[in-house]
């Protein structure tokens, strides 16, 4: 390159290098920058210049006009928001937000105990345990997602007796083809305040929690947090109810000629998607425990032991707050998996944001750029909010660390 | 033996030479060991009847396999049915046909009469012979690829990413793409195959002048990159006058492939093009242009922030609108499209794992020998990088390939589309045709993702004891 080579042994001061502009490293990652820009920005508006052309040829008016006109059509799935055809396609798009959410708040709780189960299990020292939950996470993560969906909706629940002869699960109501008939609760006057004491239970409870570690800092003396929360979440609202005059009853479905009467339908739909999400991710979700488990040393049990400490507070002070460690971040990441996948209910057309607001909607009104943009940025919302979190947790957990 | 003597020898020493009665001269035989704590009856007791809680989870867990085994056995296996010819060989009694009325097990002559659509979807029958030569040529390529043992590795990667793609872009479409040209306006030339050829000419030209020019100015030799261009554009040249020669063979069009064949079709070039791709992006959001790393981060974050399907939708419906007036690209094209942009997000951070598992010193080490960026990245931070990812790249892949049936949502005609599809042919119309299809697909994605994840860890074992 252009660095001039000072004679051998000369005593001169070293010059600075004349360097020609274009081998200017800055020069050159400023250049190529403009250049990168400005290639981005002419694709864009060369897509937005065709859009508008295209859309003008197809006759669609552009813009977010179409939110406010009637939607036309019904949705049979919509547990907390009012909804009719003579409601607008924004509130489409809500009941297929709370849908969607719905599905992945219930599939997570689940997929999390599955997961946990089963990450245990293939620690385990019994032999059967363990090959159980190998071949559990083996199977359940090498076949595609969207055909267990499948074989759950139309494979399992499909041929399920028709509502004459529904299966009696007893206390859990009524399967048949046209879903589970399950017990519903009522909840009648005054179980408002339920609500409020169950509230005042849990601040107690944390305040309770944070005074005896202040205390146990403090004496060394502990109190027995757990027990007593647990009784105060339990039974203040317990308490609340019989003062209350048993505001809370439930609506038992019975069976009858033409099918179970009565209780709360859920819809096959969203339980082959339930069993479907919550066993493919419980699969990932167990190696994740499995791997944290392993990746705390056996020196931190062995000195826990030595320490005086017995099992279970080894388990609860020690090696569970350092598995957390590794497990909580690839945790997040399958959460937010499983609320991505759960845009397959399309495929068996539960009604959830993809489905109603992507499918239907888009049908009715043509407006693919806003619905497909409005969709995705809520997805991306979700995605982006979650790993907010997650980087504040690292950062909150590494700073214990050292 | 001589151990043994030397022992006795010894003992002699120690007791100065003397035979001493109470010292043996030989070693007692070996006793065996304990039979609870040996062979088969010392592993039951240590891996199931270890405790109480171990004895009754073992009891338990024997009661579930007892419910649940014998169940799929008898579905699959024993009570299936494994011939005939329509619907009557797998109905009940109710439904029509000679079984007891609580039979339910599979029905696989039905899978033995789709098989074909299954693989090939609706190809031509009588050009099926493309399909196979293809599977094949692709297969041939690949096994030896996969095996670390082997030798060739560049000609095999080679003929994997630049030969065979071309190949069997050409036996699957039937190849003879029209070129029409693209530069000169209509009033010097006529749009023909000819005119394709004379502005691909010119286009080559100003490339390497370009190039040319650049290293001039730059004080280097600008001779090798010149030739160096002029070959790449040469190599462009031949593969696109490879696609549109005429072989004579028929043209089958998209809307016709399907099946197995069609899965494997998305997911290699999605896999392909994602590569290439995501080490650019992984390279850009590591870069120190703010602009570069800036564009990095929100491309691989926006796809990786959405579902797939919302990508297909947006590729299906979305990306015609933004195509010029004219442009039209087929469905399995846009899907591939959606699937490639996808995936190569997936792919950066894989690599981008790679680059940040590399110590800092190689980094500085390219730069002290004066290997410029390219040059550092192309011939000493990828060939390590890379090899650290292979089993990250394979998980991709496992992904990726099962994530292709989301393409039957959008109405293509996959695997899983086509054995959706099979379910409205009456011939076959039973309650248990639904699971049987479904099952089959099942073991077939677990054959292939099962295998590829056992590669991954051997990939990975074996690069382990590489690198410690």
């Amino acid at each position: 390159m252009a660095v001039t080579d000072s004679p051998a042994g000369g005593s001169t001061v070293r010059e600075k290098p004349k360097v020609k502009l274009l081998n200017d490293p800055k020069f050159r990652s400023i250049i190529f920058q403009i250049i990168l820009v400005s290639f981005l920005v002419w694709i864009i508006w060369g897509m937005i210049n065709n859009a508008a052309f295209n859309l003008q040829k197809a006759g669609i008016a552009s813009g977010f006009g179409f939110l406010d006109t009637a939607s036309g059509f019904g949705l049979n799935f919509s547990p907390f928001i009012d909804y009719t055809s003579s409601s607008s396609f924004l509130s489409v798009y809500w009941v297929g937000l709370q849908n969607t959410l719905v599905l992945a708040v219930i599939g997570i709780f689940f997929a999390t105990i599955i997961g946990f189960l089963m990450g245990v299990a293939r620690l385990s020292s019994n032999w059967v345990i363990r090959a159980i939950a190998y071949w559990y996470v083996e199977i359940m993560r090498n076949i595609p997602l969207l055909l267990q969906i499948f074989i759950w909706y139309k494979g399992v629940l499909a041929t399920l007796p028709i509502a004459k002869n529904s299966i009696d699960l007893g206390a859990f109501g009524f399967l048949n083809t046209k879903g589970l008939f399950a017990p519903q609760f009522v909840f009648g006057e005054g179980s408002g305040m339920m609500g409020w004491a169950l509230l005042i239970a849990i601040v107690i409870t944390v305040v309770i929690g944070k005074w005896s570690k202040k205390r146990q800092m403090a004496t060394g003396q502990r109190f027995p947090v757990f027990w007593t929360g647990l009784g105060l979440i339990i039974g203040l609202p317990l308490l609340m109810y019989f003062i209350m005059g048993q505001p809370v009853s439930t609506n038992y479905p019975t069976a009858g000629n033409f099918g179970p009467k009565g209780g709360m339908r859920v819809i096959p739909e969203f339980i082959a998607l339930i069993l479907a999400l919550s066993l493919y991710t419980a699969a990932f979700i167990a190696e994740i425990v499995r791997a944290g488990i392993l990746a705390v040393n056996k020196g931190q049990t062995e000195a826990s032991y030595a320490l005086g400490l017995r099992p279970g507070q080894t388990l609860r002070l020690n090696i569970i707050p350092q598995a957390l460690r590794v497990i909580i971040p690839p945790l997040t990441s399958q959460y937010l998996n499983l609320t991505k996948n759960s845009s397959l209910a399309v495929a068996i057309a539960y009604p959830d944001l993809t489905a109603v607001f992507a499918g239907t909607a888009l049908n009715q009104t043509g407006q693919a750029v806003e619905i497909i943009g409005m969709t995705m940025l809520t997805y991306l919302a979700i995605s982006l909010v979650t790993s907010l979190f997650m980087n504040w947790y690292n950062a909150k957990m590494s700073l214990v660390e050292r | 033996m001589s151990g043994i003597d030397s022992q006795t020898s010894m003992n002699r020493a120690e007791t100065g030479g003397l035979e001493v009665a109470y010292v043996r001269q030989e070693l007692v035989p070996a006793i065996a060991p304990p039979i609870n704590d040996s062979g088969v009856i010392g592993w039951m007791r240590k891996n199931l009847f270890s405790s109480i809680f171990n004895t009754a989870l073992t009891l338990f867990s024997l009661y579930i396999l007892y419910l649940t085994v014998p169940g799929i056995i008898k579905w699959v296996l024993t009570d299936a049915v494994w011939s005939g010819e329509d619907r009557l060989a797998c109905a009940t009694i109710a439904q029509g046909g000679a079984l007891p009325d609580d039979w339910k097990a599979a029905c696989w002559p039905y899978v033995g009469a789709y098989l074909k659509q299954f693989i090939y979807g609706r190809y031509p029958d009588a050009e099926l012979w493309r399909v196979n030569l293809t599977l094949v040529m692709f297969f041939v390529g690949l096994v030896p690829m996969l095996m670390p043992s082997l030798p060739f590795k560049r000609e095999n990667i080679i003929f994997m990413l630049g030969v065979f793609p071309v190949a069997a872009f050409v036996l699957l479409s039937g190849g003879n793409l029209d070129f029409n040209g693209f530069l000169l306006p209509d009033a010097i030339m006529a749009p023909s195959e000819l005119k394709f050829w004379v502005d691909f000419l010119i286009v080559s030209l100003i490339i390497c002048a370009g190039v040319g020019a650049y290293m001039n100015a730059t004080d280097s030799d600008p001779k090798p990159a010149v030739i160096l261009t002029a070959i790449a554009m040469g190599i462009l040249a031949l593969v696109l006058f490879v696609m549109s020669v005429d072989f004579g063979l028929t043209p089958v069009e998209t809307d016709l492939w399907g099946g197995f064949v069609m899965t494997l079709v998305i997911a290699v070039t999605g896999i392909v093009a994602a590569l290439p791709l995501g080490i650019l992006l992984a390279l850009g959001r590591r870069s120190d242009m703010p602009a570069v790393s800036l564009f990095s981060v929100i491309f691989i974050e926006f796809w990786r922030g959405v579902p797939l399907i919302t990508v297909l939708f947006m590729s299906s419906v979305m990306l015609p609108l933004f195509l010029p007036d004219g442009v039209t690209f087929d469905k399995l094209l846009r899907a591939l499209i959606g699937v490639a942009l996808f995936s190569s997000a997936y792919m950066a951070e894989v690599v981008r794992g790679g680059l940040q598992a590399l110590p800092k010193g190689q980094y500085e080490g390219a730069m002290a020998v004066g290997l410029n960026y390219w040059q550092s990245m192309r011939l000493i931070i990828m060939p390590q990088a890379l090899k650290i990812v292979i089993p990250g790249i394979v998980n991709t892949f496992i992904g990726l390939f099962k994530d292709t049936t989301l393409v039957s949502i959008i109405g293509l005609l996959d695997f899983l589309g086509m054995i959706n599809l099979s379910h409205s042919d009456s011939t076959w119309a039973t309650p248990v045709q639904a699971m049987t299809s479904y099952v089959f697909c099942a073991f077939v994605f677990f054959l292939f993702c099962f295998g590829m994840s056992r590669y991954s860890i051997y990939m990975e074992d074996r690069l382990n004891t590489s690198h410690r």
